[in-house]
């Protein structure tokens, strides 16, 4: 693996997490390369999903919830004293399983909910973030002209699509993707992978998903999960095709999961 | 032998159970009856004294007739402003505190009290903003009456934001964290929005509950013959004038009494019914 040729965006030393006494991460150690896609494979309740949510501090926040070990993104620690995980939130986009717009909003404001509740000023240029925030999810032409109609009336894949809009529009440089199309239909699911494929120019993207072929036509790395410890992690192409694990050629070809 | 002894049992059974549902029925109906001859009597006995002067005119002294009720009715407005003014606040962030952080000790506690506070008769509550409101103004005013009546909406208000605020699946509240919005900003803006349509319900039937209130105002706002929007004076409501038309010996103040009996419930049954009717079960997601 030529892990010196690129740039490390995220990397994660000895990560332990857990829910009140319950261990659901055991000494985590990967990294994520910029401008990419990593994906997390792995049978549920292996810890993918808390795995990511460490990264931009969200674990924290459920009560009885806590972590330990190193994260770095851009080489600085996050979870530092002095770092605040609401800085973090807006340099990590975060879009989840269900899509979730918010029902009292209108398209347009669920788009810019991230900059005008989140106090960053730049009110003028509001109309130009909506347009260039929904183009970028692929969700413009679709919805342009009924911007303020409520962001709740629009599909489940165009709502997972402005969802996406709305974690983009707070600027971020890493996204991650906690499964986003495993509530949608194939055609949906589609078009969001496109759209990955088109953001992984701009922004570090880590995606969690269930789905094997998924992950396969999407990630640039995948890192194999199972009950809470990192299996394997290598090139996507490597982990479905010669992995060296026997328990990840057992989960990638079909055996268990 | 056998079969018939089986045939009686079965027999006794079904009496047993048609007797069972012929009473729970007949308590229901019990129960929805003293409503119906409540308003049926309301209505007969004091329609004929509404007419728009009714409305719009004092009290008129025993004997003169065309008395109305029209100081009561803003002072019913004025009180229950006030009331909204203390219990709004408290009530709102209260339950949204108790809903979003009230898991610990702290909170169980807080939402103990409240309920006691929710099962004091609200003459208590007069008692009390006797004490902190009328002794050191030395008089009756429309907010020593406001601020009881405030108590008596408080746990109401309290309680139905916590419960509407619990519906609000997490996932709302995490997407909102996660675009690196402040905590009590999502508390207000997204928590809070997303569950006003439930929490207004509860507002306006507390609303209408404080308007019927009887004995925080006795010795609190008191009562008046006069107009009055001063807050710091004694001031007139529907429900006293109710009470004192309906105790005098006089023939024409029982009409009156009568006839504000009828407007009152009318206001109430206006606000409920509306609430009941408008108010949609919100959807997430």
């Amino acid at each position: 693996m030529d892990k010196e040729l690129e740039k490390k965006k995220i990397e994660v030393k000895g990560l332990n997490a857990w829910f009140e006494e319950k261990q659901a991460l055991f000494n985590i150690n990967m990294y994520v390369k910029e401008q990419g896609v990593t994906s997390i494979i792995g049978p549920s309740g292996c810890g993918k999903s808390t795995f990511i949510r460490c990264i931009n501090r969200m674990h924290e926040t459920v009560p009885g919830a806590t972590a330990k070990g190193e994260i770095l993104v851009d080489g600085k620690d996050i979870n530092a004293p002095g770092s605040d995980p609401v800085e973090l939130r807006r340099q990590i986009g975060m879009v989840f399983q269900k899509p979730t717009p918010f029902p009292t909003m209108s398209i347009y404001d669920n788009v810019v909910a991230g900059i005008k509740l989140g106090g960053l000023k730049k009110k003028e240029a509001l109309d130009e973030v909506v347009e260039i925030s929904l183009k970028q999810a692929a969700l413009w032409d679709e919805v342009k002209d009924i911007l303020f109609k409520p962001g709740i009336g629009l599909s489940g894949g165009q709502q997972q699509r402005l969802c996406i809009a709305r974690a983009l529009a707070v600027k971020p440089n890493i996204l991650l993707l906690d499964e986003p199309c495993s509530a949608l239909d194939p055609i949906s699911t589609g078009k969001i992978e496109e759209l990955i494929h088109q953001l992984k120019k701009a922004y570090t993207i880590v995606i969690v998903t269930h789905n094997m072929q998924q992950a396969a036509r999407i990630a640039d790395y995948t890192g194999f999960f199972l009950m809470g410890e990192l299996i394997e992690f290598d090139h996507t192409a490597k982990i479905f095709t010669a992995p060296t694990d026997k328990r990840t050629e057992d989960y990638v070809t079909g055996r268990f999961g | 032998m056998e079969n018939s002894e089986q045939k009686s049992n079965s027999v006794a059974r079904k009496i047993k159970e048609k007797i069972f549902l012929g009473t729970v029925m007949a308590c229901a109906v019990l129960a929805v009856f003293p409503l119906v001859l409540l308003l049926g009597y309301v209505i007969i006995k004091g329609i004929s004294s509404i007419s728009p002067a009714f409305f719009t005119n004092l009290p008129a002294p025993v004997g003169e007739s065309g008395g109305g009720i029209g100081n009561g009715i803003i002072g019913t407005f004025m009180i229950v402003l006030i009331g909204a003014f203390f219990s709004f606040p408290i009530g709102i962030f209260g339950g949204l505190w108790l809903a979003e952080s009230g898991k610990g000790k702290r909170g169980f506690w807080i939402r103990y009290a409240v309920d006691v506070m929710s099962g004091i008769p609200s003459i208590i509550f007069a008692l009390f903003a006797y004490v902190i409101f009328v002794l050191p103004m030395h008089r009756f005013s429309a907010i020593a009456g406001g601020f009881a009546v405030s108590l008596v909406m408080i746990p109401y208000i309290t309680r139905t934001t916590e419960e509407m605020i619990k519906m609000v699946p997490r996932t709302l509240k995490e997407s909102a964290l996660a675009l690196g919005i402040p905590e009590w900003r999502v508390s207000v803006s997204i928590v809070l929005r997303s569950a006003w349509n439930g929490i207004f319900t509860g507002v306006m039937l507390a609303i209408a509950r404080a308007a019927g209130e009887t004995a925080p105002l006795l010795f609190t706002a008191f009562s008046n013959m006069y107009w009055n929007v001063a807050l710091d004076k004694p001031t007139a409501s529907m429900t006293v004038q109710i009470y004192t038309y309906s105790i005098s010996p006089y023939e024409e103040w029982h009409k009156l009494a009568w006839a504000g009996s009828l407007v009152l419930v009318a206001f109430v049954l206006t606000i409920t019914v509306l609430v009941r009717k408008f108010s949609k079960r919100i959807t997430y997601g």
